[in-house]
């Protein structure tokens, strides 16, 4: 989707706000909501591709204002009740239903080291030969889905070249939206500051990793 | 009129520096996930000593520690450092780091004609199990929408200037590959141990945003 979370090449977003002594958590809120986030994901109802595309979902303005474990917390609520873990009137009223049997939680104490050390590996067996080999001259498809994709908007259209495949990975556009994981080749692209930015280009160069089909031959 | 200051009460804005008023009301995001925490808790939807755990886990076990600890090995090692940048994933599971937000790493090496750094301008990936959590500037839109179109402006807000004539690579993290940032070793570290090595790799200098640190300085 077109939305603000896809920020790369804007101006005018403010200065960089550094912080000297950064401590890991400002209020002991955002600890709680990260390990909230955690430990309800262990449930296995969703996975990260819905979980980032419901925070990309949270209202342009909404989303510039909110502080980053705020869009958590609203993306946490949001699939709680859509996938039933807790029902409307319970996250109105904050009590469990009466009658329902208490659950166990899939992620106890002793888990979480184990889990943590596990994480999610995105990459599979692949399933077809790789389109394109390292090298190859590609562009970046003009794709604009209104769901979640991860081929941001400052490359749509532009032309780079294949410097890694990393092999076969889920695809999100699809695992965002119960489609499945569909994996493909995923590659990492070099695209020139010049190609991207015209005029204004340093002397940079930007890399991105793309899925194979959000990409042609250039 | 003054600006009320009322206005930005409940916020919760990381520019809230004043909270350690005692007679302050909880504030309304307190509330919100305390409610929460308290409902699914009750439910059995979560563990509290989880909770607990996942936040010891990111307070006191994993943090930019880990990543100094693998720069000073690959500066110290050609070996080491051969295999990290051939297959990051496995050489930093030698150190005993691996899992969540680090699946699938790739290292990239800073260099006199090359200066790398990292960003995710979609949303916050990061590297977790050498990085820890991001620091809320790399979370944060100014960062995010200017690293890829303007890399020395940004670098320059951070205090580091880039020659000329070296080419700044900005890796954009758009899949569940995760980058760090092999800086440069400083002049005069020669004589170090690998400890004192890794005590001048910062967090900054990882993400690319800074140099590793001079002895000394």
């Amino acid at each position: 989707m077109n939305g603000v979370h896809d920020m790369g090449g804007m101006h005018g977003l403010g200065p960089i706000d550094l912080e000297a002594d950064e401590p890991l958590f400002h209020e002991p809120w955002e600890a709680r909501a990260l390990a909230l986030t955690l430990a309800a994901g262990a449930w296995g109802r969703w996975n990260i591709d819905v979980s980032r595309h419901e925070r990309e979902r949270i209202p342009g303005p909404d989303y510039l204002r909110m502080s980053y474990y705020e869009k958590w917390i609203t993306g946490l609520e949001v699939l709680m009740l859509r996938t039933g873990l807790v029902t409307p009137e319970e996250m109105t009223t904050g009590q469990p239903q009466s009658g329902v049997a208490k659950a166990a939680p899939p992620l106890t104490a002793e888990r979480v080291a184990g889990s943590l050390a596990a994480g999610g590996p995105a990459d599979r067996e692949a399933s077809a030969p790789a389109r394109f080999a390292t090298g190859d001259a590609v562009r970046a498809r003009n794709l604009n889905p209104a769901g979640h994709t991860r081929l941001p908007r400052y490359i749509r259209g532009h032309a780079g070249v294949v410097t890694r495949h990393h092999g076969t990975h889920v695809f999100p556009d699809t695992n965002a939206h119960g489609g499945g994981e569909q994996p493909q080749p995923l590659y990492q692209v070099r695209f020139e500051a010049a190609e991207l930015w015209g005029d204004i280009a340093q002397r940079s160069a930007v890399y991105l990793d793309l899925w194979e089909s959000y990409l042609e031959p250039a | 009129m003054a600006h009320d200051h009322d206005d930005y009460h409940g916020h919760d804005h990381h520019h809230d520096h004043d909270h350690d008023h005692g007679q302050d009301p909880p504030s309304d995001m307190t509330l919100r996930v305390r409610a929460l925490e308290s409902l699914l808790v009750e439910k059995g939807i979560v563990d509290p000593a989880a909770l607990d755990a996942i936040i010891e886990t990111y307070e006191h076990k994993v943090g930019p520690r880990n990543g100094a600890r693998v720069v000073a090995r690959a500066w110290t090692d050609p070996a080491y450092k051969a295999r990290l940048l051939q297959d990051a994933t496995a050489a930093i599971a030698e150190l005993g780091y691996g899992g969540r937000q680090g699946e699938h790493m790739v290292v990239v090496e800073n260099t006199p004609d090359v200066h790398n750094m990292v960003v995710c301008t979609l949303c916050s990936c990061y590297p977790w199990p050498v990085l820890g959590l991001p620091p809320v500037w790399y979370k944060s839109s100014p960062y995010r929408s200017r690293a890829v179109i303007d890399p020395r402006g940004v670098l320059a807000e951070f205090g580091l200037t880039v020659a000329t004539e070296t080419e700044v690579r900005v890796w954009d993290s758009t899949a569940e590959v995760r980058y760090l940032v092999l800086p440069q070793r400083p002049a005069g570290a020669e004589g170090l141990s690998e400890d004192a090595l890794a005590d001048l790799v910062s967090r900054d200098s990882m993400i690319g945003v800074a140099l590793a640190q001079a002895p000394g300085a």
